[in-house]
């Protein structure tokens, strides 16, 4: 197809640029966006302090003061969602970030540079795999005490390995294609190869990968609130306020129901994005 | 005359971009086939000719439909059928021999049962008479122990035997139409000639009607009776096969044809130096794949490689697949150190491994690729590409390297502004330039030459040839030249070195290659290219022992 483009002056929009994706897309876009300013200014625009009680009624409905029900102490849910925010956006996307960025750059490295290297790299992954992730979260949170920090890189160690054998397993058919052997044939260095040559080629199932991971971390959050490990009372994720509330399932109570929302919107709002990401970085192969 | 078999009229295929853009593919065709008679569709890649003959049984690729025009296959209109009424028609009236049977071959299944599936998908006889008459058919098509060879796994066989097993399977249900699509362009010469015969035979004998689709004029004139020229979407001339290849009427027909002219390579005369130093000199050259022992890798793949290249000369490098021809060339290169032997460049000696290369040895010696998509990084934009290498090797930046870039893209005959492009928006041909402004960038004096044409189209390829030829006046380049293609090394080369079984068998001078060729496997391929000469398959004689010895079976 030839299309021939003129100098003159265009403002590069995202779609000028090739960049524009569809609504599905930007609905996921605008959800998380939604999420993360909550998270940012929940705090400041909850109607009741989210860790006191405030009601005299337990499993309380939806009313005027109290937009999505009480808790099993009375408490505002609504209050604690917007607060709850700060922790499963804040903590499960950090990790993410944390999980798949090692597990990316040991992965495409372990390709590249192969033999040793990427033999001892991948047993002791895999051997560090074969931990179940709620054990090791105890035993990691036992020792060094429940902070914010260490649920975060405890989330990012249990994650890493997968992303890790997922990267390496792409990087490894990326590093035997034409172009990066002409790239070495030149004498270009392992850096120059990771970051120019392997990594925008194996982007979009990346990113995949990282909305998949995503949700898991969410759910493991919950797990280990629920424990009394993850994030400390008061203070709850949305996790830890399903685990909380379970019980008012039976009466039907709103507190149960507006959590697992949240929770829902996030996660699948993540994956509608990811899935929908422009095509010029989902898939290269075109 | 009597009744055509298939007629196809105004026949318009369509298609709907990724961007929701129609386009249409077919513009209106006409042809007709008598019962019996080979018709060929010939022309380049894009020209329609394989949507052409998929649209005989009905069928579109995912994305295209019949847009309009009619088909009609023995009195029943394929184009007005339902769809479950065109699948019963599949296998039966008309099959399919695809390009790649290797492709086509579940590999978890063994061959009989996969021959014989049409017998049974449209319960056509009983299992044990299909399983007689595909024996009948393997015996037809000169498969070895044709008794036994369908009990067999396809990676059990060859290349050759497996297309020849894929039409097998396309005539188990006697149809009356068989499509071939570039059933030997997979292949190499000296299989592709028993492949052919077995083919010519079996249709002479069962009377069958065929359409041969490839882009190869001198594979066609063996087997079609007529032929239909091809290029976007349109027919451009049709005739007997004759007619076609002695006086073809239309521009493109001729320019098809001239592309088969043999040139003769000139050399290149560079200025006269004092000592001219050989710019390659390969001694005993060893090298193989796999794990090292002793010093040893455990497949060795070149025996005691020896040659030398002069500087201004082109060097050929022939051989069929797996005749250790490209590992030659990586072993060169760097990318697969050789376990023994040296390797100069410029007099001077190279390392077998890349790391322990100066940036100024790699630097000379640049090797292109046979297919341009793999070798350009599709996240790159063109500039990109051909930017890197001169930042890496001569530090140019900003607006001197965007300078040298539109210099490169001049070069290889390309407009400036294509430099904002993708790979993935530029034509085979096109991307095959840039790969060469690619090794050019570096400013080389050796160019390794890897197939770099043979996955072009006729036209394009020979285009190709006539800029290496420029480049190299302009800037007195060394070529080696990977090919299986011996018109194509006829054309560009000085010296010609056969290889076989990673061995070199004969060094001889291009020029008097067909007149000198003493090693019988020399000969042999040689004696192996098609000519454009509707009798020359006919005539062929080759010493049956000498093919079983050397071909790969």
């Amino acid at each position: 197809m030839m299309i021939e483009r003129s100098n003159a002056f265009v403002i590069p929009t995202p779609k000028r640029l090739g960049y524009s994706f569809n609504w599905v897309g930007r609905v996921g876009l605008a959800v998380i966006l939604f999420w993360a300013v909550v998270a940012i200014v929940g705090p400041w625009i909850a109607p009741h302090p989210p860790g006191e009680i405030v009601d005299w009624d337990y499993f309380g409905p939806v009313t005027a003061d109290f937009w999505m029900g009480t808790d099993y102490l009375g408490r505002d849910i609504f209050s604690r969602i917007l607060m709850g925010a700060r922790y499963t956006v804040g903590i499960a996307l950090a990790s993410v970030v944390l999980a798949c960025a090692g597990g990316v750059i040991l992965g495409m490295v372990a390709a590249v540079i192969g033999g040793w290297f990427d033999m001892i790299l991948s047993r002791l992954l895999d051997a560090f795999n074969g931990i179940p992730s709620l054990l090791f979260g105890l035993v990691v949170v036992a020792a060094v005490g429940s902070s914010i920090p260490v649920l975060i890189l405890t989330l990012a160690a249990i994650y890493l390995p997968g992303s890790y054998r997922f990267a390496r397993a792409l990087a490894v058919n990326v590093n035997a294609t034409d172009y990066v052997t002409v790239a070495r044939a030149r004498g270009e260095s392992t850096p120059y190869l990771i970051t120019r040559e392997i990594f925008p080629n194996i982007l979009g199932p990346v990113l995949a990968d990282l909305g998949l991971r995503f949700v898991f971390i969410v759910l493991v959050l919950s797990g280990l609130s629920f424990l009394g490990l993850g994030v400390q009372p008061p203070n709850a994720d949305w996790g830890a306020l399903v685990r909380e509330n379970i019980e008012g399932l039976s009466l039907g109570a709103p507190a149960v129901i507006f959590p697992s929302i949240a929770i829902a919107t996030l996660t699948i709002s993540v994956n509608m994005f990811i899935d929908n990401l422009p095509s010029k970085i989902r898939d290269r192969s075109e | 005359m009597t009744q055509p078999l298939v007629t196809v009229n105004d026949l318009r295929i369509g298609a709907v971009t990724d961007a929701g853009r129609k386009v249409e593919i077919i513009r209106g065709v006409s042809f007709e086939i008598a019962p019996g008679e080979i018709v060929a569709l010939i022309g380049e890649s894009g020209s329609g000719k394989t949507t052409i003959a998929l649209s005989l049984m009905g069928y579109t690729r995912t994305g295209c439909s019949i847009t309009g025009g009619q088909i009609t296959l023995d009195q029943t209109d394929v184009t007005a059928l339902s769809e479950r009424k065109r699948a019963a028609l599949r296998g039966t009236e008309v099959s399919y021999v695809p390009q790649s049977a290797a492709a086509a071959f579940n590999p978890s299944k063994r061959i009989m049962d996969q021959v014989i599936e049409i017998t049974a998908i449209h319960e056509l006889m009983p299992k044990a008479e299909a399983e007689a008459k595909a024996v009948d058919l393997f015996r037809a098509l000169a498969l070895p122990d044709p008794e036994h060879i369908g009990h067999r796994y396809p990676h059990q066989v060859s290349g050759g035997q497996l297309q020849r097993l894929s039409a097998a399977m396309a005539l188990i249900g006697g149809p009356k139409l068989v499509i071939f699509d570039e059933p030997t362009t997979a292949l190499d010469v000296t299989t592709q000639i028993e492949v052919l015969r077995a083919f010519k035979s079996v249709m002479q004998q069962g009377g069958m009607a065929g359409v041969y689709v490839s882009h190869d004029l001198a594979v066609v004139a063996q087997i079609a009776d007529r032929i239909i020229v091809l290029k976007g979407g349109e027919i451009q001339e049709t005739g007997t096969t004759e007619q076609i290849l002695t006086h073809p009427a239309h521009p493109y027909t001729r320019q098809l044809l001239a592309a088969f002219e043999p040139v003769p390579h000139v050399s290149f005369q560079p200025e006269a130096k004092a000592v001219p130093k050989p710019i390659l000199e390969v001694i005993h050259l060893h090298a193989g794949y796999g794990a090292i022992r002793k010093g040893e890798p455990e497949i060795k793949i070149l025996k005691d490689v020896n040659f030398s290249l002069e500087r201004g000369r082109n060097l050929g490098v022939i051989g069929e697949s797996g005749s250790g021809k490209s590992t030659l060339a990586r072993a060169i290169a760097g990318i697969l150190p050789p376990y023994q032997g040296g390797i100069l460049l410029d007099g001077q000696e190279l390392r077998g491994d890349l790391k322990r290369r100066s940036k100024e040895q790699l630097r000379k010696a640049q090797i292109v690729f046979q297919l341009a998509d793999t070798a350009l990084n599709p996240a790159h934009s063109i500039e990109q590409i051909l930017g890197r290498p001169l930042a890496f090797y001569h530090g140019l930046k900003g607006a001197a390297r965007e300078a040298r870039v539109k210099e490169l893209l001049d070069m290889v005959r390309l407009p400036a502004n294509l430099r904002h492009r993708l790979p993935g928006e530029l034509s085979g041909g096109q991307k095959q330039r840039i790969n060469l402004a690619r090794a050019l960038a570096a400013e080389p004096e050796l160019i390794l030459c890897d197939e770099i044409t043979s996955a072009l189209d006729t036209v394009v390829a020979a285009a190709i040839l006539d800029l290496l030829k420029e480049l190299q006046r302009e800037l007195s380049l060394s070529y080696m030249f990977i090919s299986h293609d011996l018109s194509t090394v006829e054309a560009i080369c000085d010296d010609v070195l056969v290889m076989l079984k990673g061995e070199v068998v004969e060094a001889l001078p291009a020029a008097r290659m067909s007149a000198e060729a003493q090693h019988p496997y020399s000969r042999l391929l040689i004696s192996s290219i098609p000519q454009l000469d509707t009798g020359w398959l006919a005539q062929l004689e080759q010493d049956l022992t000498l093919v079983a010895q050397f071909a790969n079976r």
